[in-house]
């Protein structure tokens, strides 16, 4: 998949993790924790999210690249290019 | 012989939220409970063509729809749960009743601090230092958490008197410890009770279970009834295999256990150099419902925490009942959009395990009685007619709480001895809920959460993730 639908399911992890927030107005270049309030336990639910549905394993060294949207994109996209979006 | 990934003895909050996790993330995962319910130490149960919740009072950690902070918001992301879901409806207001003084408090931490400036108009920079320092403090491993609440609130707040106002209610819901409770313990649940605040299902406590169970089996997660532990057999430092009282066996890598330490202790077959000390203090509650509204009885406070006495003890009676303080609380007065169909009065009151114990089966439903007549005296300072308006009534005792949820002693909130990280003597047996430290509602489904995401989340992968986890897992603790 490209960045479009990376960014689509990194959304749709975030619903599922916040489903009351409206990520409508969210924006992809200022960091998630100030724009959600997400504390480390939710950064690392959307790691083990990602590996749960797509088996990308993300390393401790490089949690800090899932800082912002467009950061968590720019990671990804290397590494889910040869995926399927489910 | 069934084999699982994790076995979670205990279909209460903490276990049933450690489910969900675990079986969100795919773990083979089966809860196992002793009693024909689920819920624990907060079930609910049905009498006379009437529900009744088992202990809920109040949930606490209250905090309102997009409040993105707070252990509320927290426990919500984690288990994937809308706002609405647990439908939590706040307080009107509650009251801490001392001898000629008392303070009122909302879900405003304002009206709760106006309150004590204004009764205490000397400690009215004490109380604002207290508190300030109380909301920063998230060092729950720090030096200060094990230290005595009693000395350091006593070094910031001179009366004697408001230390036991702001005491009563804390050790009311939630100490495990005669007399004291440690600074960590005291930080967390002054926020949860005055700073966050007071709400209700308008359902009880069944809102929230049936949406945790129901959640659980969705994800796969298998739930067995009156299916008790018998024994844990040791191999090696780990449990190797579970007998359940029926006499089937069962392996699993790991168990997280909800049944409190002592009790868990009990269950397994090699014993720790040191034997933990079981929980002194239980409680009685009278339960009456009425035939009226509370507030048409002229009583709007949701829950009151009395003392009468010039000092308030937090400690085992020598009776069967100690009525010189206690709580009264009155489920109608949440602001329910509906009134409650069964309004109803509870009184609890610290009670003596041993002496009901030594009762002759004969005359326990005397003592029963006579112990319900003298906690209920109370309700009539605050609604004259409760008695002529009673239409029927239900009461707890330490035995109850002992037969229906295994506590040792009956102590609801178990031993004074918490494993705030769920360890214990053997490598894949771990303690979530109740003993784990964290209380309420809300903290003991924390308590499940964060234990799951300790000890099983973080050490079943065999990547990078574990160290972090666990980090994460610690600085989960911080709330």
């Amino acid at each position: 998949m490209g960045p479009a639908e990376i960014k689509e399911t990194i959304l749709d992890i975030l619903e599922g993790i916040a489903p009351d927030e409206d990520l409508s107005g969210l924006k992809d270049d200022v960091p998630l924790r100030e724009q959600l309030e997400l504390d480390s336990m939710d950064f690392l639910d959307i790691v083990m999210e990602l590996r749960k549905r797509y088996r990308v394993q993300i390393p401790e060294d490089d949690y800090l690249e899932l800082a912002t949207m467009n950061s968590t994109v720019n990671y990804l996209t290397p590494l889910m290019k040869d995926l399927e979006k489910v | 012989m069934s084999s699982y990934d994790t076995i979670i003895i205990g279909a209460g909050l903490s276990g049933l939220a450690a489910g969900i996790r675990l079986a969100h993330y795919d773990r083979r995962v089966c809860i196992l409970e002793r009693h024909t319910t689920i819920g624990g130490l907060n079930s609910f149960y049905r009498l006379g063509g009437r529900n009744y919740d088992v202990g809920l009072h109040a949930v606490t950690n209250y905090t309102p729809k997009g409040a993105r902070k707070g252990p509320l918001a927290r426990l919500l992301r984690q288990l994937r749960f809308r706002w609405e879901d647990f439908a939590l409806v706040p307080q009107i207001g509650s009251q801490i009743a001392f001898p000629g003084i008392s303070l009122n408090f909302t879900n405003d931490f304002e009206l709760f601090r106006s309150e004590v400036h204004q009764a205490f108009p000397s400690e009215r920079a004490n109380f604002d230092k207290l508190s300030a320092a109380i909301m920063d403090y998230d060092d729950l491993d720090g030096a200060l958490a094990s230290q005595s609440a009693r000395s350091i609130v006593g070094g910031w707040i001179r009366d004697p008197l408001l230390i036991d106002m702001l005491f009563c209610p804390l050790q009311y819901y939630g100490g495990a410890r005669e007399h004291d409770m440690d600074f960590g313990q005291f930080s967390i649940m002054f926020r949860s009770i005055f700073q966050e605040g007071f709400a209700r299902p308008w359902s009880g406590i069944r809102q929230i279970l049936k949406n945790l169970v129901r959640r659980f089996k969705e994800l796969g997660g298998e739930l067995r009834l009156r299916a008790g532990v018998q024994r844990m057999e040791v191999d090696d430092d780990r449990v190797s295999r579970i007998v359940l009282d029926d006499g089937s066996e069962i392996t699993a890598d790991r168990v997280l256990s909800s049944a409190g330490l002592v009790e868990t202790l009990a269950m397994v077959d090699r014993q720790p150099a040191r034997t933990p000390q079981p929980g002194q203090l239980s409680f009685v509650e009278g339960i009456a419902v009425l035939n009226e509204q509370p507030q048409n009885l002229g009583c709007d406070r949701s829950v009151i925490f009395f003392n009468d006495s010039d000092k308030f003890r937090w400690q085992k009676p020598e009776e069967f009942v100690d009525v010189a303080s206690g709580v009264v609380c009155l489920p109608s007065n949440f602001k329910f959009d509906r009134p409650l169909e069964d309004p109803m009065v509870r009184v609890t009151a610290l009670a003596n395990y041993d002496q009901w114990r030594s009762l002759p089966p004969a005359d326990y439903q005397a003592a029963k009685q006579a112990a319900y007549d003298r906690i209920m005296n109370v309700v009539g300072r605050f609604i004259p007619e409760y008695r002529t308006r009673t239409v029927a009534s239900d009461m707890f005792t330490p035995m109850t709480v002992e037969r229906f949820t295994g506590h040792a002693n009956g102590a609801i909130y178990g031993s004074p001895e918490k494993r705030k990280h769920g360890t214990t003597h053997l490598k894949n047996l771990f303690l979530c809920g109740t003993d784990q430290g964290f209380v309420g509602i809300i903290g003991a489904m924390f308590s499940g959460i964060m234990i799951a995401n300790r000890h099983v989340l973080g050490t079943v992968s065999n990547d990078s993730v574990t160290t972090d986890l666990e980090q994460v897992a610690a600085a989960g603790v911080d709330f």
